[in-house]
């Protein structure tokens, strides 16, 4: 059995070596005003928010459910930070941007809460119970901003999506500390087992001592909390909410992400350093697409390819149907020497 | 005496009822036949959106795709049509196409067993892709036959009226209600969803069934984008975005289980009318903003699928069946 990294970090290899070929320039990188730039740092700078939404989504996948409302959310956190910096006198105040990023975050929490409270607590499938706020979710986020996009000047808010620290993207960090402090909490301590174990089987894990409701709740929290930061730092990085195009389509990519980076959609076993390595290779696509010039709308197509083909892996009977293909054709009569053995 | 599992569909007739007679109160002239049929005119293209995807839901699956294949639908229309070829062969042509590409996803659903929502998830993206592919701008249209039906008025006894695009829309009302409740197909189509591996055992065609069901939600979607384009007279890759959101919803309102094995098309009709009903009563209102839509569909969501957990349950069994998943 190959190690579970083997596919995903090949396909990037694959990718990055195909930009290499291509265009050896896209491994250089430069200091420029005292930050360090290259089309590698841009990758890692634009799929810093994809990645937070991704590991949040692995939790949630590991526990059999599915998070939709994720790209809402995004939009909705966006919408209040920007909303409460805006109706504030200094911009650039300090204290103010922090009660902001706090007001967004404690938002994004309570909508994690809810999905978590439909889906475990009265039991509705997730796919539907988080629907119902992908739906709703871009209406509050307009309501938020009244309708209208909302553009900031302020210099602190900025820092968290186009700041830099140690010559790299602040935002960076902030994966790395998110991703950091999950693999902790789910590899260190027995709560990773737990999220397995709901995966598998709630009503057996749930006998099992494990209250089976409570971690779904929590994987759902934290799924709303990743995706709250991913919209603060999206909104900051072009300092403006967008409550109707925020986000569009993050749930699906994040759901890409997790499934190339080998966590199986039926949960009960997760990878986040595959969902990590998943959200690079879908923003290395999209960095390739404009690296070699084709029109960046092809990019979906080749998504479109990437899941099938990933699913396609991962399917069973699909493999099966190659095998016994390959088998038949190179050994017929090896179905008839095991029968009579 | 009212059965218990009719119940959902006369609280989604009656919320609208409600819904009518409140804005008809509240707003003059709302109360008028030409309002009611404008609800049909308005929302012809997602009444036949929502009936491929009450049978996909019926069947236990979920149909992403729909409205990237509306806009791929008026994409293809468009473009042939400039380049001169006859509607008359365009339409039977993307239909065609909506068929295939449904029944595509349907086999890979089936054969490979990949979850629905992955797989149309890729047909979503996939189609909505070919759209850019094919052109990023609006590609207008122009040909006199599409901008005839466009305008042409059916008048009704009383003075009032229908597009063409209703009429159709409520032919494939009827014929899906046969389909569904007079016909093998529909029944294995129950069947399957109630619970497929009893669907198996009892010898059910469910191959057959599976891909069928998705073949006709793809056609669905290619009419739909047909009826779209009478409607918007326009190709463009961001047509009916959102749109699989929309039928969803309106299945869900209408009282379809989304587990599957449960639900009318007469629920659909309805739920798809309420959406109707909310987007002109807050264009009546005039103040309320156009965001507000969504908010009440999303509460409505909540509303009906809390409706239909009460109407499930039956006990504590159940509840633990249900929170371990159907897809085991």
């Amino acid at each position: 059995m190959k190690h579970h990294l083997f596919w995903p970090v090949t396909l990037l290899a694959l990718l990055l070596l195909f930009n290499l070929l291509y265009d050896p320039s896209f491994f250089s990188i430069k200091i420029r005003d005292g930050r360090l730039y290259g089309s590698l740092i841009d990758i890692l700078n634009f799929g810093a928010p994809l990645m937070l939404v991704a590991i949040g989504m692995t939790l949630v996948i590991a526990t059999k459910g599915i998070d939709l409302s994720v790209g809402s959310i995004v939009a909705i956190t966006g919408a209040m930070a920007c909303m409460t910096i805006s109706k504030g006198t200094d911009q650039n105040s300090l204290g103010l941007v922090a009660m902001a990023v706090i007001m967004a975050l404690g938002l994004s929490l309570l909508l994690g809460l809810w999905n978590g409270f439909l889906v475990a607590g009265i039991g509705i499938q997730p796919i539907i119970a988080t629907l119902i706020l992908m739906v709703a979710g871009r209406g509050i986020a307009q309501l938020i901003t009244n309708g209208q996009i909302i553009t900031l000047n302020s210099g602190n808010y900025k820092y968290i999506g186009a700041g830099d620290l140690f010559r790299l993207p602040f935002s960076i960090f902030i994966v790395a500390v998110v991703f950091g402090a999950a693999v902790l909490l789910t590899r260190r301590t027995a709560i990773g087992m737990f999220i397995e174990s709901v995966g598998n089987k709630p009503v057996a894990s749930r006998l099992a001592g494990i209250r089976a409701k409570s971690v779904m709740i929590a994987a759902y929290l934290f799924c709303g909390l990743c995706a709250g930061i991913a919209g603060l730092i999206l909104s900051s990085n072009v300092s403006s909410a967008d409550g109707n195009n925020a986000g569009l389509w993050y749930e699906l990519d994040a759901i890409l992400a997790v499934v190339i980076g080998g966590t199986s959609l039926n949960g009960g076993r997760f990878y986040l350093a595959g969902t990590v390595i998943g959200a690079l290779i879908i923003q290395t696509l999209t960095t390739t697409i404009y690296v070699i010039n084709v029109s960046p709308e092809i990019t979906l197509v080749v998504k479109a390819f990437v899941v099938l083909v990933v699913c396609l892996i991962q399917s069973e009977s699909f493999r099966q149907a190659i095998v016994s293909r390959w088998k038949t054709r190179r050994y017929p009569a090896e179905k008839e020497t095991t029968r009579h053995a | 005496m009212l059965k218990r599992q009719h119940m959902p569909i006369f609280v989604t007739i009656a919320l609208f009822a409600f819904m009518f007679i409140a804005g008809s109160f509240r707003y003059t002239g709302f109360f008028s036949a030409q309002v009611l049929l404008n609800l049909f005119i308005d929302n012809a293209f997602l009444l036949i959106v929502a009936i491929g995807m009450t049978f996909v839901i019926i069947s236990g699956g979920i149909d992403l795709s729909v409205g990237s294949v509306i806009a791929l639908t008026t994409m293809i229309s468009s473009t042939l049509l400039q380049d001169g070829w006859s509607p008359v062969f365009v339409i039977p042509l993307v239909l065609l196409l909506g068929l295939l590409f449904g029944g595509a996803m349907g086999a890979i659903i089936h054969y490979f067993k990949i979850q629905p929502f992955i797989v149309t998830l890729a047909g979503m993206f996939l189609a909505r892709g070919l759209c850019y592919v094919i052109s990023t701008n609006t590609i207008t249209i122009n040909h006199a036959f599409y901008t005839a039906v466009a305008q042409t008025k059916v008048t009704l006894p009383g003075g009032n009226f229908v597009s063409i695009s209703v009429l159709i829309a409520l032919l494939v009302f009827a014929a899906a209600f046969y389909m569904a409740h007079y016909t093998r197909f529909g029944r294995n189509t129950y069947a399957l969803g109630g619970n497929e591996q009893s669907s198996v055992l009892m010898g059910l065609p469910v191959a057959r069934t599976k891909i069928g069901v998705y073949m006709f939600s793809g056609f669905c979607s290619a009419l739909a984008g047909v009826v779209f384009t009478f409607y918007m007279l326009s190709g463009y890759g961001l047509h009916a975005i959102g749109m699989e959101l929309d039928a969803i919803a309106a299945v869900v309102i209408g009282g379809t289980l989304l587990t599957g094995g449960f639900g009318y098309l007469a629920g659909t009709l309805f739920g798809v009318l309420i959406q109707g009903v909310i987007q002109t009563i807050i264009s009546f209102e005039g103040t309320l903003s156009s965001w507000w839509t969504r908010i009440v569909i999303g509460l409505l969501l909540f509303f009906f699928i809390l409706l239909q957990k009460l109407f499930s349950s039956r006990g504590p069994l159940q509840r633990n069946i249900a929170l371990d998943g159907k897809k085991d």
